[in-house]
């Protein structure tokens, strides 16, 4: 039977942990993700599955609570909002360093600085550029729906191991505190595979595990670097992932990602309804980028019009995927605004019809 | 013809596996390779080289795991009680250690060092305090002695702008998290073989799961106090012991 919730996305991705057999969380309470670590607590999962779950004393300590448990080759992963992922790009830079898999939940609010606990995606150059320091690269998964939430949360954990990479589901305040309707998988067992390159205790005769991002000689952490960078290129050609509506015929794109693109499609259905023939499409991972997607399309395309509550990043690597063959116009309300239907209309018939 | 002594009956010391034969990179004088000796012996005597994972810092022992023969983990700058704590918490059953200089654990990572012990998480930290960062070349530490010149301090340690030398050991003891605090030191054979015994008490604490257990380690740094290894020798017991004084500063019950 399928088991079927009203959950507050927050709480069902936290449920999803447990239920991905998740083996430890470590996190820090900050808004609007505080639910997450709050739900994994009041669930006692050490009882239910022996899933251990810590409060760090803070998002470093967290982070780096991470990398050692996700050194041991165990299901890890933390969660946290702008200001405290910011504080987590060292240890993330070290992960993608040390290739360690691991989950990281981003549950985005408006910036900069303290900004405000309303919902925003200006956390996407962070997220998909690096953050950190050094050539690294994420994989970025981007839900629109609590549904996606859950469903990113098994997929991040499958991704995060057969790359041995970190993970970042980035969410925002909406997906994070609505309600909605959402499935639950089924609860998988905790892996108790000993993973090879795992820091798990050095056997005799066996060379044993050193997990470390360091390389001082310089043509040795070059070639750390290619390796990294042929990972990345790998998965650019098998993880990419994206949802298309109303392409086929389309004269005209609205794109964006998570709650941006939710919106947009409803300004596409109402800019259909007046006669424009608009299309959307929607990356679901953001690294990978689906560049090779929007530039099929482009060709067809009078114009592209990005709606995302940001000052325009996404805009820049669509821009690149069309490379000059229509135009890309950005819409954004940001500092935890959220635009309207009606507003995205406007802006379509402003700046991609009329401009 | 000479007798052939070199025989098994005849052995009475040799190197343990659970250090690897290379040279190490350590200075000539420095202490940290007797600690890496003493915490290999234990291990060894233990039988716990397979159960043992350790965390190496930023600083000078950065590439212990060179050296010792155990899976270990290189942390960030300061991190190392927040992945072991990760790592312990995982894998409860195992042996894991910090290993980690007074930059790395005095002053970028004061907050993992506090709250690792405040919720006594089982494990050992090993904290070699030569009073100066000795991998960047010299600079003031948070322990640095008051007046002691250092890179950064030029005209010696100024308390009323650079502030005291952080005594992290009495610190740490007053959490009740911490089950064992202790300083040692390395600079003579008896002081070796104390600081052994520590170590191997340490590891013995984690098994009854009594919380954390601390041990400092005072050492000279001939290259970054710009002397030779005897004079720096000298040089720790006359200002740096009295400062940092040796001996037990908590036990379990």
């Amino acid at each position: 039977m399928k088991d079927i919730r009203l959950m507050k996305g927050n709480e069902a991705l936290a449920e999803a942990a447990i239920r991905a057999g998740c083996d430890a969380y470590f996190g820090y309470p900050i808004t609007p993700q505080s639910e997450i670590i709050e739900y994994l607590m009041f669930e006692n999962p050490d009882e239910r599955t022996g899933m251990v779950v810590l409060q760090a004393e803070s998002e470093i300590a967290a982070i780096n609570m991470v990398y050692g448990a996700a050194g041991c080759g165990k299901r890890v992963m933390t969660s946290s909002s702008g200001p405290g992922i910011s504080l987590k790009q060292e240890g993330i830079s070290y992960i993608a360093g040390a290739e360690l898999p691991c989950l990281i939940v981003n549950v985005m609010r408006g910036g900069p600085g303290l900004g405000t606990i309303q919902p925003s995606q200006s956390d996407y150059f962070q997220a998909v550029k690096g953050g950190g320091h050094g050539d690294y690269r994420m994989i970025v998964l981007a839900p629109a729906t609590v549904q996606e939430s859950v469903d990113y949360v098994r997929l991040g954990f499958d991704l995060a191991f057969k790359y041995r990479n970190p993970v970042m589901i980035l969410s925002d305040g909406i997906i994070g505190q609505m309600m909605e309707k959402v499935e639950l998988f089924e609860q998988q067992p905790r892996s108790t595979e000993e993973l090879e390159w795992a820091a798990v205790g050095r056997k005799p005769g066996k060379p044993g595990a050193i997990i470390t991002s360091l390389q001082l000689k310089p043509e040795e952490q070059e070639q750390v670097n290619h390796r990294l960078q042929a990972k990345y290129r790998i998965i650019e050609q098998h993880e990419v992932r994206y949802e298309s509506y109303n392409c086929e015929d389309a004269e005209y794109l609205m794109t964006g990602f998570g709650s941006g693109a939710r919106i947009a499609r409803r300004a596409m259905e109402m800019a259909r309804e007046k006669g424009y023939k608009v299309g959307l499409l929607r990356p679901q991972t953001l690294f990978p980028f689906p560049a090779e997607a929007f530039n099929r399309l482009a060709g067809q395309l009078k114009g592209i019009l990005t709606i995302e509550m940001n000052a325009g990043q996404m805009v820049e690597d669509v821009r690149l995927a069309v490379a000059g063959k229509t135009r890309v116009k950005h819409f954004g309300r940001f500092g935890g605004m959220i635009p309207s239907p009606d507003e995205i209309l406007e802006a379509f018939e402003q700046k991609v019809i009329g401009g | 013809m000479s007798e052939n002594i070199i025989s098994p009956e005849n052995l009475i010391y040799e190197r343990t596996s659970v250090l690897n034969e290379r040279v190490m990179h350590y200075c000539p004088g420095c202490g940290h390779g007797t600690v890496h000796r003493m915490l290999a012996e234990v291990i060894d005597e233990m039988k716990i080289q397979s159960e043992t994972i350790g965390v190496t810092p930023v600083g000078c022992s950065v590439l212990a795991y060179n050296y010792l023969n155990i899976d270990m983990m290189q942390a960030a700058h300061g991190r190392a009680p927040a992945v072991a704590t990760g790592i312990k918490r995982v894998m409860p059953e195992k042996y894991v250690f910090t290993y980690q200089g007074d930059g790395d654990l005095a002053a970028i990572g004061t907050a993992e060092t506090i709250h690792a012990c405040n919720r006594g998480e089982n494990i050992l930290i090993v904290f070699i305090n030569n009073g100066i960062y000795g991998m960047t070349g010299g600079q003031m530490a948070p322990t640095t002695l008051p007046g002691m010149k250092s890179s950064t301090s030029p005209r010696g340690r100024d308390v009323k702008s650079m502030g005291n030398p952080l005594k992290m050991t009495e610190l740490i003891a007053q959490l009740p998290g911490t089950c064992y605090v202790t300083r040692h030191s390395v600079h003579t054979p008896a002081n070796v073989r104390k600081t052994k015994r520590a170590l191997k008490k340490a590891f013995e604490y984690q098994k009854q799961n009594k919380g954390t257990c601390f041990i400092e380690v005072v050492s000279n740094c001939p290259s970054g106090w710009k002397m030779t290894a005897a004079q720096s020798i000298r040089w720790m017991e006359e200002n740096m012991l009295p400062y940092y004084p040796l001996g037990d500063i908590k036990v379990p019950e």
